[in-house]
């Protein structure tokens, strides 16, 4: 479904990404794990067309991406964090998207009824806190029934209750056979989620394997030590 | 017996030089003017009646009256000198003269008076004639109460209005001039008056002076001419009371006065011209009392002019008061109204207790470097001007009214 | 992209700086006008406004907007949205909220007190120059991230067009006081779009004659109806060149 050809993108001195492939397919869901400013967010970014890569290409359902802009309307993406115009109340940014991004599909509002965002419809953007924000994120993402979700951090500053809604959500997805694509630094909450594991380093693909052929490589049941495992590798 | 025959010798010769009166017309002795003017002499009046009258040139040789009854209309079918004077003591009055001659060697007219004196031309109408009225050696002689106007658009083949020649003593009063290169048009005139006339849209000068001493012009308009008006090279002029509008264009003037001393313009109004008064190598000049509003420059004084008294003058909504272009200042401004001074006046004399500097910096600037003219009202002319008023550098120190007023003069 | 349009105008209608530019305006439009017993004077105090405060309120606001909305902007792209009519809604959003308060604030009065022809030119320059002055400002946004940065460079860039320029002008005309300069001069004024609209604005004052030989130059030029035309392309180009730049820029700009 996503196709990536050794794409790197240079910001200055910084290698954000370097020579990057990866191939993604339906049904998949796919972690992206990696230190921070491995390049995770960058790739991200690239794929959703907001970052411009250096060399390379991304293919998405078999068609370069490069200055085209309807294949987003399959993707639903929630950002790291979410920034919404100050001035806009909940239930105006949520009509607003609906209004742009309008495409005859039946809206899927399972998100904002399960966090009770409508009883907040009124407040300001500005006024929200972290948590909140990334509530409306989450369903935003999720609102369109979109055939890729990109969530980064998804759960980071959500509380436990609503972090689980997520997963179930997230679950129910990939059911539906859904591209689903995470990062996270909690890799604890993946193991019930993932089918796959991308790990980076440095703006490098350091592996892209399943989660079965990891856990057969590592020995280990629990993705946090599997990965650990590997890293100490690395190292070693 | 001897004394018998003077009498009646004396008798005869009364009863011969009284005037008679012949009259022209269709249903007349006399059908044409030239066959009255052949049986007139001296002293006769010839009443013409109305009717179009093709008499190639009338020339006067007697000293008669010429009297039109309703406007009698002279056609020169472009061709011809419609009246030659010739005679001293002549009258034209009340005749309508068209269609004149055009020729770029002899300076055609309407009327033209030959080296005479005591002519009198009245109330008549020029329409479409190369000169108008034209006077060459005419001496106390009076043009009034004419009507003139030509439709020429070129400079070169146009003639002027009212065209004096080395005379003395004219009266030009209450004329009408439009249309002609230079309305009235002075060479070599002397002791000479120029009142209540109304000169405007000529192509050149409303009123063009040169070589002209202790003339006067006095209650005139001078409206909407090619160049405004032009006085040069004389002495002795006094200017009162006249008119100066509208008269806007590339190089155009309320006045232009070039080499002129010891004149007086005094009570005059100049109202939206380029430069209201232009002067250059102007000497003992008197200027007071007239109002100066909405021109572009109300006053352009060249550096080589002198003893010029500006005083008691208003100067409202000009764009610029007072241009200039050398740092010699031999002229003396004092007790004007000046609506952009900005000074105050503590002991409620009337007086402003600060001097004020008509010429601004930009000014100078656009005097030097006419192509400065392209930033006019920019930012960064407005504010070189507020600067140079602070701290003054480029304007000359002593150009300045020391005693402004506070309230303008009734005027 | 008329529903971005329509999101971006409404926004800026909620900003109050908007409304205040607006009644600002009027104020100083209306009072201008019943201050100055002479319209004429009036429209002189105002063509200062125009040359002057419109350039530099449009150049800021747009620049402050186009920073206060980075948010806004990125969560656009990562939408099934073309950037080029993210960009240009922002832009048309900007210039058509700026004009109605230029429109309201100058226009309004202007038609009220001194309706003729040169009003009618002071009020299409002061739209063009708010409009050309915004697709600046939003060049100028894409050339740093740095809010406090980018404000500057247009503040600079608003003195660069409003008074260094002329200095620049006013500096050539002495040095090059010995040669005929007034066709240059003509040629030069294309390169500021707030000496054009200020010329075009004085020759229909009707003071072209005070400008003496080079004001026939001027007037030969600008007051035909070619070089009317001309002029008014050259503003076109003023507001079509920075909009294109800026949309290629965007384009390849990372979020």
């Amino acid at each position: 479904m996503i196709t990536i050809d050794n794409i790197s993108k240079q910001f200055g001195k910084l290698k954000a990404l370097d020579g990057v492939s990866v191939m993604c397919d339906a049904a998949q869901s796919v972690a992206l794990i990696g230190p921070n400013g491995s390049g995770k967010t960058t790739l991200i970014k690239c794929i959703l067309g907001m970052v411009v890569p250096d060399s390379g290409n991304i293919l998405f359902n078999e068609k370069n991406i490069t200055n085209e802009w309807k294949y987003r309307e399959q993707i639903g993406y929630m950002p790291q964090i979410g920034r919404y115009p100050d001035n806009m109340t909940i239930g105006q940014v949520i009509d607003m998207m609906k209004d742009i991004r309008y495409n005859n599909i039946a809206f899927d509002e399972t998100l904002i009824e399960a966090f009770s965002l409508k009883n907040m419809y009124h407040k300001r953007m500005r006024t929200l806190s972290g948590g909140t924000r990334q509530k409306v994120s989450a369903s935003l993402a999720f609102l369109f029934n979109p055939q890729v979700l990109i969530l980064d951090e998804p759960t980071a500053g959500l509380d436990p209750v609503a972090s689980e809604i997520l997963k179930e959500k997230i679950i129910d997805e990939k059911k539906k056979g859904k591209l689903v694509l995470i990062t996270s630094h909690i890799l604890s909450e993946l193991d019930d989620l993932i089918t796959e594991v991308i790990y980076m380093q440095e703006g490098k693909l350091m592996f892209h394997k399943s989660l079965h052929q990891l856990h057969v490589d590592t020995g280990e049941i629990k993705l946090s030590k599997a990965i650990a495992k590997v890293m100490l590798n690395k190292v070693a | 017996m001897k004394s018998v025959v003077h009498v009646i010798i004396l008798t005869f010769l009364f009863f011969s030089t009284n005037a008679t009166t012949i009259r022209v017309g269709n249903h007349q002795l006399f059908h044409t003017i030239n066959s009255a003017l052949l049986a007139a002499s001296d002293r006769d009046t010839i009443l013409v009646e109305k009717n179009v009258y093709f008499e190639k040139n009338i020339e006067i040789t007697k000293q008669i009256i010429l009297k039109g009854i309703d406007y009698p209309v002279l056609d020169g079918e472009h061709t011809y000198e419609i009246i030659s004077i010739k005679a001293d003591n002549v009258v034209v009055d009340g005749f309508k003269l068209q269609h004149s001659g055009v020729s770029s060697l002899v300076d055609i007219a309407g009327i033209k008076i030959y080296n005479k004196h005591n002519t009198q031309i009245i109330n008549n109408i020029l329409d479409d004639t190369f000169f108008g009225i034209y006077s060459q050696y005419g001496i106390n002689c009076i043009i009034r109460n004419n009507s003139l106007n030509a439709h020429r658009t070129e400079e070169q083949q146009s003639g002027n209005g009212i065209h004096c020649w080395k005379s003395d003593s004219m009266q030009i009063i209450g004329n009408t001039i439009s249309g002609h290169r230079d309305g009235i048009y002075f060479e070599f005139v002397t002791h000479s008056i120029i009142w209540r006339n109304y000169s405007f849209k000529n192509l050149r000068y409303g009123l063009h002076f040169m070589f002209s001493n202790d003339d006067a012009y006095v209650t005139n308009r001078f409206e909407n001419n090619g160049s405004g008006v032009s006085v040069m090279y004389s002495h002795g002029v006094k200017m009162f009371n006249n008119y100066f509008k509208e008269n806007w264009g590339d190089a155009a003037y309320g006045i232009l006065l070039k080499e002129i001393s010891d004149s007086y313009i005094q009570g005059n109004h100049f109202e939206k011209n380029t430069s209201g008064i232009y002067m250059e190598g102007a000497v003992r000049i008197d200027v007071t009392r007239n109002t100066f509003k909405n021109n572009g420059w109300a006053l352009k004084i060249q550096a080589s002019c002198m003893d010029i008294d500006l005083h008691e003058n208003n100067f409202i909504g000009n764009t610029f008061d007072v241009g200039t272009n050398g740092s010699l200042v031999l002229n003396k401004f004092d007790k004007n109204f000046w609506d952009k001074y900005e000074g105050y006046d503590l002991n409620k004399d009337k007086i402003g207790d600060v001097p004020y500097r008509p010429v601004s910096m930009y000014s100078m600037i656009v005097e030097k470097y006419p192509s400065a003219m392209m930033l006019f009202r920019s930012f960064i002319t407005s504010l070189m001007d507020k600067t140079e008023k602070v701290i003054p550098s480029l304007t000359p120190e002593n150009l300045k009214d020391n005693s402004p007023l506070m309230k303008p003069l009734p005027l | 992209m008329k529903k971005i349009i329509k999101y971006v105008i409404t926004d800026i209608l909620r900003n109050k700086i908007v409304l205040a530019y607006t009644i600002f305006l009027l104020a100083i439009s209306f009072s201008v006008f019943s201050l100055e017993d002479n319209p004429t004077k009036g429209m002189l105090s105002l063509l200062n406004i125009i040359l002057i405060v419109i350039p530099l309120i449009s150049i800021i606001f747009s620049a402050i907007y186009i920073y206060n909305s980075a948010e806004f902007i990125e969560l656009l792209v990562s939408q099934p949205l073309k950037r080029k009519s993210i960009w240009l809604s922002l832009f048309v959003g900007l210039s058509s909220s700026l004009s109605i308060a230029f429109l309201v604030g100058t226009a309004l009065p202007v038609i009220i007190y001194a309706f003729s022809i040169t009003g009618l030119v002071m009020i299409v320059i002061g739209l063009l120059l708010t409009i050309i002055f915004i697709a600046i400002a939003m060049l100028a946004t894409l050339f740093t991230r740095d809010k406090a940065k980018g404000i500057g460079i247009t503040i600079l860039l608003w003195l660069y067009f409003s008074l260094l320029f002329d200095g620049l002008v006013l500096f050539l005309l002495f040095q090059f006081a010995d040669y005929p300069v007034e066709k240059i001069m003509v040629v030069i004024s294309a390169f500021n779009p707030i000496d054009l609209g200020r010329i075009l604005i004085l020759l229909k004052m009707d003071i072209s004659a005070l400008m003496g030989y080079t004001g026939a130059i001027f007037k030969n030029f600008f007051g035909t109806n070619l070089g009317l035309i001309i002029s008014f392309i050259i503003m076109l180009l003023w507001i079509a060149i920075p909009v294109w730049l800026s949309v290629t820029k965007f384009h390849k700009k990372d979020l």
